[in-house]
Parts: structure tokens; C-alpha cells; sequence
């Protein structure tokens, strides 16, 4: 039994049938990447497992629970955070407040009334937060607004927001994306030492192939709602199947 | 010091100082002066200054951080008015046990209307409030006579039981035997400055508001509450329940206007159901708005802003501009009293709307925003290439800043 155990999903937007029936099952503590061309639903099924959307029909099981039917904020506290194709900040914040509220959200639970606290006061918060800040170099960048980061900026901020939790499943949707090469590379390595050094689950949906395939220890190729193989990274690079989906599509 | 950082606690004490000499403050003109009509420090409107800004802090502490836009804000202001006027009737003239009857049913009522209106956000949230403040008004106006006194208005009758009233107590509204309409007058030199016990009541309660939103600001239920405003999604899927945060600033705020109307019922005991109607929750808004929303001192800027319109500008009549244009030759004052004419005296709404669009359009953070503009520009003129280190860090945002 894997942490995440996803069966018979299927999701359909009026005509479009986005997920046909989806069987997926993620290792614990395993890194899961999950590819295929745009459209393939690779999205829409993050959606189905962190209570934005409600499959049709299926069920999804984390750590022994079922998901479905949960608000997000329950699914978070359960301990599943992603990281979403478009950053997802509060921009209006300063990027260290947008690190305090995960630090809060992980000690206190949904909610706490603490209107007569004072935020330096909270002395593990702040160094819990700035410590998370250093950890992906952007300790410079404390006070900017978290809108006036660059794009590569923004997804950082917005991945350390998501690691601060301690999630035991992290859902990765494109971290690399609109990331300069170096940038990718520093991910790749902060995400391989969080895994090797925390016991933490990812699906990482993922385009570029050189963070795929340094990363995941299985991947799944989904096309068109339904997954086509489930394998190792070895045996999908030579599979036939995978390259006519996939990989034949983008290379050329 | 009292739970704040320096800053805060400097800024604190500039706003204490400032409250407590606003009778000097706002009576810059000689008695006698063509001028002395811009004069606003008497009593009745100090009082509203103060009043008024309690009543837009709390709004603020709803709409400026969480951003949830409530049109329905007088209904709280009446229910005060309502509960306090009702504790004269039953117990006596002191105005503490109103107060707090005030703060507490309205905080109930808000907790109802919080509770169902919460349930939507945007403009659907902003009109259910709205629905919710009209049907409150026409309760108040109609079916609830036996509670509120319908057209007529609460007010106390020399037949109310009273039970605590004392032999030879006073029968004005007091605080422990303190009346709320003394006055001190200070004559000096050629001004005259007034020292009322109901306009420093009001101020020191005001203070003590402030404070509170203050500590709110810089809490971290402060923090979720802009968390709301900037991202509910994210703060959805970090793992926060945001409806407990917005009911209970709904709630806080609401207890706010509770306290703004208990208040303008101790100045004068009397409770009507004007006081609920829509134009009195879009005053706050505009306030708000005006002053800047999301800042802490901006609300009350606007609520002081706003009743100084009214009732000063108000007042400059046809007379008035006759004098004003008088060295001009008679043709020509008739012809420019004409054009400013509509722009005074009972035209101040238009000068106000006229104001309002130039802020919104011009300065979307209201007064404070362009406090902070011209205070930056002098600032730059000052220290020209001494450190231009302002130009390598983005722009800081007057949200929480003073
Ligand atoms: N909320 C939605 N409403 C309607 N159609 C949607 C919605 N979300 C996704 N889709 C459609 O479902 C399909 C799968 O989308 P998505 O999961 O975002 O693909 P991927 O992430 O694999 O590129 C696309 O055709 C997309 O247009
Ligand atoms: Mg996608």
C-alpha cells in the first residue's frame, strides 16, 4: 500500500472527459514523477487530490483516509501541500510574512484567535521562518513584496512555503518552470537533500526531462486522462509507447 | 512597551497627543475672525471626530484587511444606539452599562449577519450586508415600534422605571456623576478654546480603540486576516480555514460600530432609525476609503475629513461667498457666486463626491497615500544623492505602515 493511492478516477468537464480512470499508488517516501503532453489532465488530477475539484467518480486515499469530500485546509492539515503551476503567493505580503503564515498554519492548526500576540514574540516561528528563507537563498529578499519577484523568485518562495510544513506528501506541478538553468539546478539539488534528509513523499509533474530523470524514482506517462505505463526512469527513457505519446512529440 | 515595538509605540503616543489637544488643534482662528467659521473645535463635532473615527477603525480592521466590503456597517452603529438609549430608560444616566450592552448585542448581531454573510464573498458578500442593514432599518422603523419607537425615535420619558436613578441624580447622561455636556472654557488672548468632558470620554475611549487596532494590525490573526485580503486560495491550501478569521473580524468590527453608536447615544440620548439607513453605511465606506483603507490611521483621518464637511462646509451660505467675492464688481461676484454657489452650503455632498473621485482615481490609497508621497519628496529633496537606496529596493506599500 502506497502513502497516496489513487483508484478509478475520472473527471469530465462538460464534454471533456479531462481524467478517464486513473489508478495510481505513490511509495512513501519515493519520488513520483508524473509526465505527459499539455493537456493530458496531469493538473486536473493534482486538483482531485487537494480538494480543488471533486472527481467524478474513483477514490483517492492518503495515509489510510480518504480525501474526497475534504475542504483543502483539511487536506493540508492532513499533510499534503503543493506547489501550483502559477505561483500561488500572497503577493500583496512581504516575502517574509508569506513565510510566517505556513509556520503558523503548521503549529497552530486551521485557526487560532491569537489577535494579542505580537509576531516577534513568536521567536520559533520567525526563526523557523528564516531559516526556510536561507535554506533557498533568498534571505536577501526578506522584505520585497511577494508580487515584485521574478517568476523563478516566486516559485521558490512559493515551494519553501510549501517544505516549512513538513508535508509527508509534497505535489510539485512544474517547479522548474520559467526557471534559469542554474536556478533548476539548485531545485533539483534542494529537493534530492529534503528527500534524502526528511521523510517526505513527491509527485513531481514535471516538462523538463533532465529534472525527471535526476529526481524520480518512477514515473507514470499519462496521455489523454488515462495512464499509458507506470515504470522506472531506465525503462521509460527506451519505451516505445512513452516516445510515441510523449517524448516523440516534444523532441522534434 | 504595552506589547508594541518602538515605532508603534512613538506613533501610539503622537496620536494620543494629538487626540487630547484637538480642542487647541482645531481652533487655529481667533473668536470674531472672518475665519473663526472654519474653527471645528466645539464639542459637538469634536465628539464626532471621535465617534466617527471608532466607528471607521472598526470597519477597517474588516474591510481594510481582509478586504471583505460590508454595506450594512450602520446597522451595528443603531443596535448601540438602540441598547444604550435602553439602558437610560431602565437603569439611570450613566453611560457605562449602555456601553457595554451596546458592545455586546451588537457583537451577537454581527455574529448572525457575519455568520450567513460569510458564506459569499465579493459583491454578493457586500449585498446580502446591505440586504441584511435594510431590513434591520425597516424593523426598526415599523415592526419593532414597541422596541425602538418607530418614526418617532428612542429617547427617555420622565415615566421610564430608571431603577438605579438615585434621589437628586443627574438627569443628563453622565459617567459616575461626571456630565457628559460640561465644559471647560479657556479664554486666551482672542481664542477661546473648549474642554468638554463627553468630547474627551469619547477621545479617551477612541485611544483605547486605536490601541486595540493597533495590536490587531501587528498580531498574527492581523497577518491571517491580510492573508485573506491578498490570497484566499493559497491560505486555503496552506491549510488555514479562512471563515474563522473573516467572522471574527466581521464580529470585532461590528462591536466597533456598536461602540460608535452607544456612544452617540450617550452624547445625546436619543436613538432613531435613521441611523441603520444605507447612507449611513456607505459613510463609513466612503471614510474609509478616503482616508485610506488598510492603514491604521487613515480611517479616522477620513471620518474627521468627512464630518468637517459637513458641518463646516456646510455652512458657508450665500452671505458668506458675498463677502468672500465682494472685492470683485457686483456683475461679475453674482456671476462667480453662481458657478461656486452649488459647490457649498448645502452643495457640500457634490464638493465631497468630486473629492472622492479625485482620490479614487488619483490617490487609491486614500489621504495617507498622499501624506506618504509628499513625505517622500520631501524626503528626496533632502538627502538628494545621499543614499538614493531607496531606488535598489521595490517600493514598500503604505498597507500596514502608518
Ligand atoms: N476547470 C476546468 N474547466 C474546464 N476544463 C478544464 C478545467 N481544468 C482543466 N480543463 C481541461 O482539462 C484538460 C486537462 O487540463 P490540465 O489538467 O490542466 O492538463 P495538464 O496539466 O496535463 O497540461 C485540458 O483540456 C483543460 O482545458
Ligand atoms: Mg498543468
Amino acid at each position: 500500500m502506497g502513502i497516496l493511492e489513487i483508484k478509478g478516477v475520472g473527471k469530465r468537464f462538460g464534454g471533456l472527459q479531462a481524467l478517464g480512470d486513473v489508478n495510481l499508488s505513490v511509495e512513501e517516501n519515493s519520488v513520483h514523477a508524473i509526465i505527459g503532453p499539455n493537456g493530458a489532465g496531469k493538473s486536473t488530477l493534482l486538483n482531485c487530490l487537494i480538494g480543488k475539484l471533486i472527481p467524478d467518480t474513483g477514490s483517492v486515499m492518503f495515509d489510510g483516509q480518504s480525501v474526497l469530500g475534504r475542504a483543502p485546509h483539511e487536506i493540508n492539515q492532513m499533510g499534503i501541500s503543493r506547489v501550483f503551476q502559477t505561483p500561488e503567493i500572497f503577493g500583496d505580503l512581504t516575502v517574509f510574512e508569506n513565510m510566517l503564515i505556513p509556520c503558523f498554519a503548521k503549529r497552530d492548526g486551521a485557526y487560532r484567535l491569537h489577535a494579542f500576540e505580537t509576531i516577534p514574540a513568536e521567536k520559533e516561528i520567525v526563526e523557523k521562518a528564516e531559516a526556510m528563507l536561507e535554506d533557498v537563498n533568498m534571505q536577501d529578499k526578506i522584505h520585497m513584496h511577494a508580487a515584485s519577484l521574478s517568476r523563478g523568485d516566486k516559485r521558490r518562495l512559493e515551494m519553501a512555503m510549501c517544505l516549512v510544513q513538513e508535508p509527508k506528501l509534497l505535489l510539485l506541478d512544474e517547479p522548474t518552470a520559467g526557471m534559469a538553468r542554474a536556478d533548476t539546478n539548485n531545485t533539483i539539488d534542494l529537493l534530492k537533500e529534503i528527500n534524502a534528509k526528511r521523510d517526505i513523499t513527491m509527485a513531481i509533474i514535471e516538462h523538463d526531462m533532465h529534472v525527471v530523470f535526476s529526481l524520480a524514482e518512477r514515473i507514470t506517462v499519462l496521455a489523454q486522462g488515462t495512464p499509458l505505463v507506470e515504470d522506472t526512469p531506465e525503462n521509460i527513457k527506451g519505451h516505445p509507447k512513452v516516445m510515441e505519446a510523449y517524448l516523440g512529440q516534444t523532441q522534434q | 512597551m504595552l506589547g508594541l515595538e518602538n515605532k508603534d509605540t512613538k506613533f501610539l503616543l503622537v496620536v494620543v497627543a494629538l487626540t487630547l489637544c484637538t480642542p487647541i488643534i482645531l481652533q487655529p482662528f481667533p473668536e470674531g475672525s472672518s475665519l473663526a467659521q472654519f474653527n471645528a473645535g466645539y464639542p459637538d463635532l469634536m465628539q464626532r471626530f471621535a465617534i466617527f473615527g471608532i466607528f471607521a477603525i472598526g470597519f477597517n480592521i474588516l474591510f481594510g484587511l481582509t478586504g471583505y466590503l460590508s454595506f450594512g456597517h450602520a446597522a451595528f452603529l443603531g443596535v448601540g444606539s438602540y441598547s444604550t438609549v435602553w439602558m437610560f430608560k431602565l437603569l439611570s444616566y450613566n453611560v457605562l452599562p449602555g456601553l457595554v450592552l451596546a458592545v455586546i448585542t451588537s457583537g451577537i448581531f454581527a455574529l448572525f449577519i457575519g455568520y450567513i454573510s460569510l458564506r459569499r464573498s465579493g459583491i454578493y458578500f457586500s449585498i446580502l450586508t446591505l440586504a441584511f442593514a435594510q431590513m434591520s432599518f425597516n424593523l426598526a422603523y415599523s415592526v419593532l415600534t414597541p422596541i425602538t419607537n418607530g418614526e418617532t425615535g428612542l429617547q427617555v420619558y420622565t415615566d421610564d422605571p430608571q431603577y438605579l436613578m438615585g434621589e437628586g441624580a443627574l438627569t443628563t447622561t453622565h459617567v459616575f456623576g461626571l456630565a457628559m455636556n460640561k465644559s471647560l472654557i479657556v479664554p486666551i488672548g482672542g481664542w477661546e478654546f473648549n474642554f468638554n468632558v463627553g468630547y474627551y470620554f469619547c477621545a479617551i475611549i477612541a485611544i483605547l480603540a486605536f490601541y486595540l487596532s493597533l495590536r490587531i494590525f501587528r498580531s498574527p490573526f492581523g497577518l491571517m486576516l491580510r492573508a485573506v485580503k491578498s490570497n484566499q486560495q493559497r491560505m486555503n491550501y496552506t491549510g488555514l480555514n479562512s471563515r474563522p478569521y473573516t467572522l471574527a473580524a466581521f464580529v470585532i468590527s461590528g462591536m466597533y460600530a456598536g461602540l460608535a453608536g452607544g456612544l452617540l447615544a450617550s452624547m445625546d440620548p436619543l436613538a432613531g432609525a435613521e441611523r441603520m439607513q444605507w447612507t449611513a453605511s456607505g459613510e463609513v465606506v466612503i471614510m474609509t476609503i478616503l482616508g485610506g483603507a488598510g492603514t491604521l490611521m487613515g480611517p479616522v483621518l477620513g471620518a474627521g475629513f468627512i464630518k468637517y464637511f459637513e458641518n463646516i462646509f456646510s455652512k458657508i451660505n450665500d452671505n458668506v461667498l458675498h463677502g468672500w467675492f465682494s472685492f470683485l464688481p457686483d456683475g461679475i461676484e453674482d456671476f462667480f457666486i453662481n458657478i461656486v454657489n452649488p459647490f457649498f452650503g448645502e452643495g457640500w455632498h457634490l464638493t465631497l463626491g468630486l473629492l472622492f473621485m479625485c482620490v479614487v482615481i488619483f490617490l487609491p490609497g486614500g489621504l495617507m497615500e498622499g501624506g506618504q508621497r509628499i513625505l517622500n519628496l520631501l524626503k528626496r529633496k533632502s538627502k538628494d544623492t545621499a543614499d538614493d537606496d531607496s531606488a535598489h529596493h521595490p517600493k514598500q506599500s503604505p498597507h500596514v505602515a502608518e
